[in-house]
């Protein structure tokens, strides 16, 4: 991680080893070799050599990468090769003339190796990696379906004939021995083929002193089986022991049938579990137009590299991440943060790839290409939040440690238990089956579960609608948030300046003098001179051209359209160029003044011809966020460095009571603290850039993106969405997936510690009842897929506001 | 109570005694990861009913390179748990699968199935 990747270079192997073109045993050759280890070389200009990258598979150590190396050094027309083992990944300068990617293909097989040609090639990415192993995932479906078919198949045949001694007249008809062997025979293909993945995992378990759920099968299915087996081939000696020579071939079978079904349902729910990250993955776009020589090209998307020109028309996909040079457009940004509304983007902006352009075309310079991009970033946070533990599993991660062993012994207690206690005559079939029974019903799967599946489904759901929760503890700790702090600027409020008073002195005409003066401020680029600009787009004002423009810095600027100069500042640029200022004015100014607005002048002809009030505007969707979480009894408290008269009113507009004012940058991080010390789990809200230390700070903090930095180190969660929406959305979501969490866990405790003593027969003294080993299957099969389909319920999730 | 019942009684006590012990007092398998010229701290580990060497010891501040290979399809390791490191993998079966980290801290973390029921731990030194 963050080194060069380790690219061993060996030197080419003279004749004479060239017999050895297969592939060897991984130690028998030493892992010290003498080649020192060199940096690759990008491809080399000169003598028209072309580089190919292959990924390479079966590599398993040093010395097998040092083998393919030798092999495509020695391939004809390969100028140069190294394979770096920790990517498996082969480069390999080579003439293209003699030799070409498929050549080189064939010479890494022929070495005994496969060469991986994802449909996708090749890009150090997250998102094009998984394919292979969906399609093994798909075929292991596909087999254990088979193996299910097979084992019901055979079921239902194996129950009937069992219970034929249920009608005494067939019986005497049918020799009792026979229809043993016959249910013998039928039984095997169950235990061998449906249920062999059991026998080898327990073994293979077995060898390492590791004990798993497959353990608890096999010892289960096993004991059944081998009695049945003992009473079918030796039925005298039971019944000179005075035990009737009963056989279990229809537990057995029935048990790996259900499991196997349990097993079907979990495999499907589980692919579920991690659909909302495949789906994030998938958006990626496949082949991006590129401009290349003054032509538009179509090139896959791993051959973009950054400072390529891509175009991008209606409808279209955006390739990668990259700030538009040309066009304008709107460009649904959904799949990234959740916000349904297209965002406006024109030269300048940043457009991100995976988000789809809508209206119009446009031009834009690639600036990240593959893993550095917003998407690829948001796919490896989800990932990394989906591998990490989450406080609350601790206790069912110790019982899972020991659970297995510890079952293997009450299962044991319970065999000598009946054995001790039982009549003579029924004591070692009663034995027989509550031990079976016992085994079977302990799953240690609905425990391991029952985290992690809701955390894969809340973390996969939270990005869904721009809620990157960093790990499975900021889910817990946002659950248990009792204030919410924001910060107001850049949360409640846009955090840039917009017009909110357009004032024309007396005898302007307002319809004239706006063109105008957004023709001078569009040659600026001062934030106010912006929103002035946005303010008249918005109005619909029209284009006009201005020339002579002349910015006063600190002051304004000045321009002249229509042949009429116009100056545009504050007041010392008024005063500069000795504007006078009327009362009616200045009475307006100071209005304006008062409700903590900062005042633009604007003046032609020595003559004021109007007042523009800017401020930071309240976004529209922050009062109803901010009453939705007061309505979970979470309280809603603001801070902000505003004088207290504006944060009153800023606070009185959204429906805040409490708000700390004139707080100081450095003093953010003191006021979490002193919520804190109220006895209060803080969540603090902020942009994520002036406030770390009291994201840091607090129980949980949230960082509102706005698209910039998807991984902000002090924040727990970080919303895509520049709205509270985000905020309310996040609480709603760790609350829902703890409630999930808590479910699963209680579901799954109470299941083992009243179904295992049941099977083990502790109810037989008092009420007679004793648990079938195939009811114990079947409940067994269900827990887990409970469990999982509990977790799956959150994918039912919406945002309720 | 008749000889047959306690000899299984005597039998079964064993058992108990054997499972507790088998199980619970498993001996580690320690490996120590070996440095390539990069740098970079190699260990090989076999998936096969419990990870061997289950117990790998590396050395802080040096990138670790975990190459595991999973040599059985059954289901329960398939995937591969390092809830320190925040890392989460499916192991496709009789692949290797290599997990990259940089172990900040000395400590032990520990690696397990996505059960729990398969254990191993790194410890950096």
């Amino acid at each position: 991680m963050g080194t060069e990747p380790s690219l061993l270079r060996v030197p080419i192997a003279s004749g004479g080893t060239a017999a050895r073109l297969k592939r060897h045993p991984v130690d028998t050759i030493p892992h010290h070799h003498p080649a020192p280890a060199e940096p690759a070389q990008p491809a080399a200009p000169a003598g028209g050599t072309q580089t190919a990258t292959l990924n390479i598979e079966g590599m398993t150590c040093a010395s097998c990468s040092n083998f393919v190396e030798k092999a495509l050094n020695r391939t004809p027309g390969v100028q140069r090769a190294t394979v770096n083992l920790a990517s498996e990944k082969a480069t390999i300068e080579y003439l293209p003339g003699q030799i070409d990617r498929a050549g080189l293909k064939a010479a890494v097989e022929q070495a005994g190796y496969g060469v991986h040609e994802p449909a996708a090639p090749a890009s150090p990415n997250v998102l094009a990696s998984d394919q292979e192993l969906d399609a093994r995932k798909a075929q292991a479906y596909q087999k254990l379906k088979r193996r299910f078919q097979v084992a019901v198949a055979l079921a239902v045949v194996i129950m009937p004939l069992s219970m034929l001694m249920l009608w005494p007249a067939l019986m005497s008809r049918i020799s009792m021995p026979l229809l043993n062997y016959v249910l013998l025979a039928l039984t095997l293909p169950v235990l061998f083929y449906s249920g062999r993945e059991f026998y080898v995992s327990a073994w293979n378990g077995f060898k390492h002193r590791t004990a798993s759920m497959d353990t608890l099968i096999a010892v289960g299915t096993g004991a059944a089986f081998g009695y049945s087996l003992a009473a079918t081939l030796i039925p005298h000696w039971f019944m000179q022991h005075g035990i009737m020579p009963e056989v279990y071939y229809d537990t057995t079978a029935t048990i790996i049938a259900l499991i196997l079904l349990g097993k079907v349902l979990e495999s499907r729910a589980k692919t579920k579990t991690s659909a909302a990250i495949k789906a994030l993955m998938g958006l990626q776009a496949k082949t991006a137009r590129v401009v290349r020589g003054g032509q538009e090209v179509d090139v896959p998307i791993e051959d973009v590299v950054i400072g390529d020109e891509v175009l991008v028309r209606p409808g279209e996909k955006v390739a990668t991440d990259g700030v538009l040079l040309a066009g304008h457009s709107a460009v649904d940004e959904s799949m990234l943060t959740g916000e349904s509304l297209p965002v406006e983007k024109k030269e300048g902006d940043a457009v991100f790839g995976a988000t789809l352009n809508k209206t119009g075309s446009f031009r834009f310079r690639v600036s990240k290409v593959g893993s550095e991009t917003m998407l690829a970033q948001i796919v490896k946070l989800v990932e990394e939040a989906q591998g990490s533990r989450a406080p609350i599993q601790q206790l069912a991660d110790k019982v899972s440690a020991v659970f297995v062993p510890v079952v293997i012994m009450i299962a044991i207690s319970t065999f000598i238990l009946w054995f001790d206690f039982a009549p003579d005559a029924s004591r070692l079939p009663l034995a027989l089956v509550n031990f079976v029974a016992v085994l079977i019903i302990a799953c240690p799967c609905a425990l391991g579960l029952a985290t992690p599946t809701a955390i894969m489904v809340g973390t996969g759901k939270g990005a869904e609608h721009g809620v990157l929760i960093r790990n499975a503890e900021a889910l817990e700790k946002a659950e248990k948030v009792t204030t919410v702090l924001l910060d107001k600027t850049g949360t409640i409020t846009r955090g840039e300046p917009s017009v909110t008073d357009f004032l024309p002195t007396a005898g302007a005409n307002p319809a004239q003098l706006l063109p105008r003066l957004a023709a001078v401020e569009r040659q600026s680029e001062h934030p106010l001179a912006e929103a002035v600009v946005r303010y008249a787009d918005a109005q619909g004002a029209a284009l006009l051209p201005a020339t002579g423009f002349r910015a006063f810095e600190g002051r304004g600027a000045g321009a002249t359209v229509d042949g009429q100069a116009y100056l545009l500042g504050n007041r010392r640029l008024l005063d500069e160029h000795q504007v006078a200022v009327s009362a009616a004015t200045e009475q307006a100014a100071t209005r304006l003044l008062s409700e903590a607005k900062t005042v633009l002048y604007a003046a032609t002809g020595g003559q004021v011809v109007a007042l523009i009030g800017v401020a930071d505007t309240v976004r529209e969707s922050s009062r109803a966020a901010i009453q939705a979480l007061q309505a979970e009894g979470i309280e809603v408290v603001m801070m902000t460095g505003d004088n207290p008269q504006t944060a009153a009113k800023v606070a009185e507009q959204v429906g805040i009571t409490r708000y700390f004012a004139e707080v100081l940058p450095a003093d953010k991080a003191g006021k979490v603290k002193q919520l804190q010390a109220e006895g209060r789990t803080v969540a603090m809200v902020g942009d994520g850039i002036n406030d770390a230390p009291a994201l840091a700070q607090a129980d949980i903090g949230l960082a509102m993106g706005g698209g910039t930095d998807v991984a902000m180190e002090a924040a727990g969660i970080t919303l895509m969405r520049s709205d509270l929406q985000g905020v309310v959305t996040a609480m709603d979501l760790s609350r829902q997936t703890m409630r999930t969490i808590k479910q699963n866990l209680f579901f799954a405790f109470i299941y083992n510690t009243l179904g295992i003593p049941i099977a083990a027969g502790l109810l037989y003294p008092i009420t007679g009842w004793l648990l079938s080993p195939m009811l114990a299957a079947g409940a067994m099969a269900l827990s887990s897929v409970s469990v999982l389909t509990n977790s799956l319920r959150l994918r039912g999730y919406k945002r309720t506001a | 109570m008749d000889t047959t019942q306690i000899i299984v009684t005597l039998v079964g006590v064993g058992l108990l005694g054997f499972v507790g012990w088998f199980f619970f007092l498993a001996p580690h398998r320690v490996a120590a990861a070996v440095s390539t010229s990069a740098g970079i701290q190699q260990v090989d580990i076999v998936v096969k009913g419990g990870y061997s060497p289950n117990v790998i010891e590396v050395e802080h501040g040096k990138p670790v390179q975990l190459n595991f290979y999973r040599d059985e399809e059954n289901s329960c390791s398939e995937e591969l748990l390092l809830p320190d490191f925040n890392i989460r993998r499916e192991l496709a079966p009789f692949k290797t699968t290599a997990i990259e980290l940089l172990p900040q801290q000395a400590g032990t973390f520990e690696f397990t199935c996505g059960m729990h029921m398969l254990r191993g731990s790194l410890v950096v030194k």
